[in-house]
């Protein structure tokens, strides 16, 4: 299979189309515009359709349309546009509608800027939108999982009839790198529940309202029920030298990348570090870190927010071993030789913790 | 004014049932032929109500009727028009 | 005998089973006008043979449990978004009858973003816009077609100018585009306003299977229960007070002139997309690059490379170049650049690895390689090199060299060497050239080979090898004598 020097950005509409999408619905920003702008050049003439909004808010709702009549469509924005998506997301949600969006994060809050942060995650992740459901979430940290990750979230939409977002900072979306495309293109199931404008589907009706308590409690429980069994097993995680390791850090998106290079640095000093980089936000890998936590003494999550992610992981290791937290905010994306520092600062208060003073610990928060 | 010999040009059934009572067709009906009851359907309202006689099948009421089913409105047929509606079945009432 | 000549529609249902509780009857007050139009759309949908490919599109309002009643395709959709979505609906199934149907406050509220744009796309779809001047779901609020003086529950005292302005006349305002093809306003207040509905709701929906373009069909329509009228005397409110407002009449109607406005997409195979994306399924061999028996020194091995300068100085093209001629050598690379604004006009700078191992971090904090092409970028980045790697600058451009003595410093004065040979635009293409001259990291002929698959033009290719030709010439004088082409 050749390869491909790419954008993420680009990969991602590339991807899409192989996927078998046969629509694109979105609006032009930072640092997400190359999806939008790839989408046009390649949606129209592969047989889809390509339309530039009015808004976000008009984009996911043009999403919403086409996942109604059953086929796969997708949508891609940075923070400040997930933002104004989150009604439709929760409408999909409700109404059961596959799609895809992804989320290519800039700084915030705000107008913020347009460089890498990862403070999304909590709006994405959580569901920033009404109401008791889940999006699929995936983090890619690289083009070759911006083409992977994407083709996995039409799967994964379609499978539980739900939003799937590709969740990645604006560095892994702006990048280049090698990617090789499936050797396969894509024709999408059936969808019997979609409605078609013709005979066979006139009966079909797409909606969220439940108007009596009873039935919407009911149909929140199928939902619920839903989630449950359709995304069972499917959290992933990459490991990355967690066999002997004493401790381990934890990031995603380009932070695991920068985090990958330090724990090498930091291997080459002697120090037992691994590292472990949730690939689904949503599902969490919980079982995955809970089990790392009785391994290690200490955790490291390291994120470009003030504190999101973190709160899974400490969820997961639920008080059994210490979860430090280092971030930088602002576009500022931390430097290896600063995560290394970071790693072996960690590594010392593992083992000798009385000469850490817990002051410069809680510098970043703890 | 129709003849005591002659049928009616038109006729029409209100379903009791699902009128609202909100009078519209009653304003509506040009030849006047129809009015509220004094009495109620099982929901409480005065349905509208054929006098009886005098239609001309015009339809007016039906399309000032708000609701779906509440208002059939009936027309005669011409004798060949009926005899071509008996061999297709199409007509679904004969009085 | 007598026939049945109007009675229910048969794309309304006989039995409203998916509404609780009464399945006879509509949820809609005595006298409220949408009953009426309810029949009016089946029967045309009937009239017109499209009930199986009708989808309606319910809004949030009064009118969100249409699907009660249409035995048509139905999608339910937030408050106000319906154009939206009836527009990926349309562009999905180009052969279906898609309608939008919305009520005041959905419309010209909420909504008043998506039916502008919808209307000026002329998206081949049906509107119909119910106005009965009020909020009636949600209890009687005021609305932006509410009339002046009007008493609602959120305008108590009747709406003012100076508080909430003037009714909005969304027929007009959405006439004055250029997109729509047909807008009608009809009324719901006497036999003949509703004949002449009838007769535009069927246009409405003929003007799209005919593929016209869009037809908005504004409705008058009564809500006693909001005003606090009987149904009678809501309709004579009609006449009387939202008639002069709101006139009745064709408002806009260019149909006649509008054809093939469906949009339908391309057909094409899978080969054929493939095509289009430039997907190549050749299995070519991958190549895995090494540097053990090359002749690449170890200080230049694994290259972590800035490039930095003035943006329109090619140097993020340059960064791509290396990637891409590293990736075809078999080398694991990445490209990242700086992005946003400053890349019009200010500085621009990208990080380039180009390594045996695969790539960790691709951010570069402490390059091997600098290459320089403007003074900002050089002082920016020359503390950051690692002892004992390289910087390669532009002194035709950059009057002072790096003090730093403890790396390996290559002055090309690139943008005269590339002035001299036919274009200053070449100069990044020298600077290539002086790269690979000094480091051999990567042969001369593959990225000429590269340089030929991305340039169509023959005389640029043939520009490009004379700019590399004149930077591997550069490197080799330099390295052995002092640096005497400098500015």
């Amino acid at each position: 299979m050749a390869q491909e020097l790419i954008k993420g950005n680009e990969a991602v509409v590339k991807a899409a189309i192989m996927a078998g999408c046969r629509s694109f619905y979105g609006y032009p920003i930072t640092p997400a515009s190359e999806i939008a702008e790839a989408a046009a050049r390649y949606f129209h003439e592969s047989g889809g359709t390509f339309l530039q909004a009015e808004s976000e808010v008009g984009a996911i709702n043009m999403v919403y349309g086409a996942a109604s009549c059953g086929e796969r469509t997708m949508t891609a924005s940075s923070g400040p546009g997930i933002s104004l998506m989150q009604e439709g997301i929760s409408y999909l949600a409700g109404s059961e509608l596959p799609c895809v969006i992804v989320d290519i994060m800039r700084g915030g809050p705000g107008l913020g800027n347009i460089a890498p942060e990862q403070a999304d995650y909590h709006q994405v992740v959580k569901g920033g939108g009404h109401g008791s459901y889940h999006t699929i979430v995936l983090a890619p940290n690289s083009a070759q999982e911006m083409c992977d990750l994407t083709f996995l979230a039409f799967e994964l939409a379609d499978r539980v009839r739900n939003p799937a977002i590709v969740l990645a900072d604006g560095f892994i979306g702006q990048m280049m790198e090698p990617v090789e495309f499936p050797d396969r293109m894509v024709e999408p199931d059936d969808k019997p529940w979609a409605v078609h404008g013709d005979a066979e589907t006139r009966k079909n009706l797409i909606t969220s309202i439940y108007l009596s308590p009873e039935d919407l409690e009911r149909h929140v429980r199928h939902l619920e029920t839903k989630y449950a069994l359709e995304t069972d097993g499917i959290a992933m995680c990459e490991k990355y030298h967690t066999g002997d390791a004493e401790f381990l850090v934890i990031g995603y998106g380009i932070v695991s990348r920068v985090l990958k290079t330090a724990v090498d640095h930091a291997r080459e000093m002697g120090i037992k570090v691994g590292l472990l980089r949730p690939i689904t936000l949503w599902p969490f890998p919980t079982v995955q870190i809970a089990y790392e936590a009785n391994y290690v003494k200490s955790m490291l999550v390291v994120e470009l927010s003030t504190g999101q992610l973190v709160d899974d992981v400490r969820l997961a290791v639920n008080g059994e071993i210490p979860v430090r937290f280092y971030s930088r905010v602002g576009g500022v994306v931390p430097t290896t030789d600063e995560l290394l520092t970071q790693i072996i600062k960690a590594s010392e208060a593992d083992h000798v913790r009385k000469v850490v003073p817990a002051a410069e610990e809680s510098l970043w928060g703890v | 004014m129709k003849s005591e010999e002659k049928e009616d040009r038109g006729r029409i059934d209100i379903s009791t049932e699902e009128c609202k009572g909100c009078g519209l067709c009653v304003e509506a009906c040009a030849p006047n032929v129809m009015q509220l009851s004094d009495g109620f359907n099982s929901r409480g309202y005065h349905p509208a109500v054929y006098l009886g006689s005098g239609c001309t099948g015009c339809g007016v009421c039906f399309f000032a009727c708000p609701e779906p089913g509440a208002i059939t409105v009936f027309t005669l047929l011409s004798p060949a028009k009926a005899a071509e509606a008996a061999s297709l079945s199409l007509a679904t009432t004969t009085l | 005998m007598y026939a049945k000549s109007f009675q229910r529609p048969k794309s309304l249902f006989g039995e409203f089973s998916r509404k609780s509780g009464d399945h006879l009857t509509t949820h809609y007050c005595p006298g409220c006008g949408h009953g009426n139009l309810h029949k009016y759309i089946a029967e045309a949908i009937d009239e017109l043979g499209m009930q199986d490919r009708t989808v309606l599109v319910n809004p949030v309002g009064c009118s969100v449990f249409a699907y009660y009643y249409f035995d048509v395709g139905n999608i339910q959709v937030p408050h106000g978004r319906a154009p939206a979505a009836a527009t990926a609906v349309k562009r999905a199934l180009p052969d279906s009858l898609v309608i939008s149907y919305q009520g005041d406050g959905d419309l010209a509220a909420i909504g008043g973003n998506e039916i502008l744009h919808c209307a000026n796309r002329g998206e081949n779809i049906t509107v119909f816009f119910v106005n009965n001047a009020i909020y009636g779901m949600t209890g009687g609020q005021m609305a932006p077609t509410t009339l002046l003086g009007q008493r609602t529950s959120t305008s108590p005292t009747g709406r003012q100018i100076l508080e909430e302005g003037f009714p909005m006349h969304v027929s007009e305002l959405l006439a004055s585009l250029e997109g729509p093809s047909y807008i009608e306003r009809v009324g719901l207040f006497d036999n003949k306003s509703r004949m002449r509905a009838r007769k535009a709701v069927k246009k409405g929906l003929q003007n799209q299977i005919e593929g016209r373009g869009f037809s908005l069909i504004e409705v008058l329509s009564p809500c006693p229960t909001g005003w606090g009228l009987t149904p009678t005397d809501a309709c004579n409110w009609v006449k009387e007070n939202l008639l002069p407002v709101f006139p009745l009449g064709v408002i806009k109607d260019v149909t006649a002139d509008r054809e093939n406005w469906n949009r339908r997409r391309l057909e094409v195979t899978p080969e054929r997309v493939a095509e289009v994306l430039g997907i190549t399924h050749a299995t070519a061999e991958k190549r895995t690059a090494t540097w053990t028996d090359s002749n690449v020194a170890t200080c230049y091995r694994d290259p972590r490379i800035k490039l930095a300068g003035f943006g329109g100085q090619g140097v993020l093209f340059l960064g791509k170049l290396l990637a891409e001629v590293g990736m075809r050598e078999g080398f694991n690379v990445s490209w990242l650049p700086s992005y946003g604004p400053e890349m019009r006009g200010g500085t621009a700078n990208c990080a380039v690895n180009i390594s045996t191992l695969p790539v960790g971090s691709p951010l570069i904090s402490d390059p091997s390689v600098l290459i320089a092409t403007n003074r900002p970028s050089l002082d920016k980045f020359a503390p950051e090199v690692v002892s004992g790697g390289v910087i390669l600058y532009d002194s035709s451009l950059i009057d002072t060299a790096p003090t730093r003595d403890d790396v390996e410093v290559l002055a090309v004065p690139a943008t005269a060497i590339a002035d001299s040979i036919g274009s200053p635009k070449v100069a990044n293409i020298v600077m290539l050239g002086a790269y690979i001259g000094l480091t051999n990291v990567l042969p001369k002929e593959r990225v000429v080979a590269v340089i030929e698959s991305m340039t169509k033009k023959k005389a640029l290719v043939e520009l490009n090898i004379k700019a590399i030709d004149a930077g591997i010439e550069h490197a080799s004088k330099a390295h052995v004598a002092e640096d005497s082409w400098a500015v």
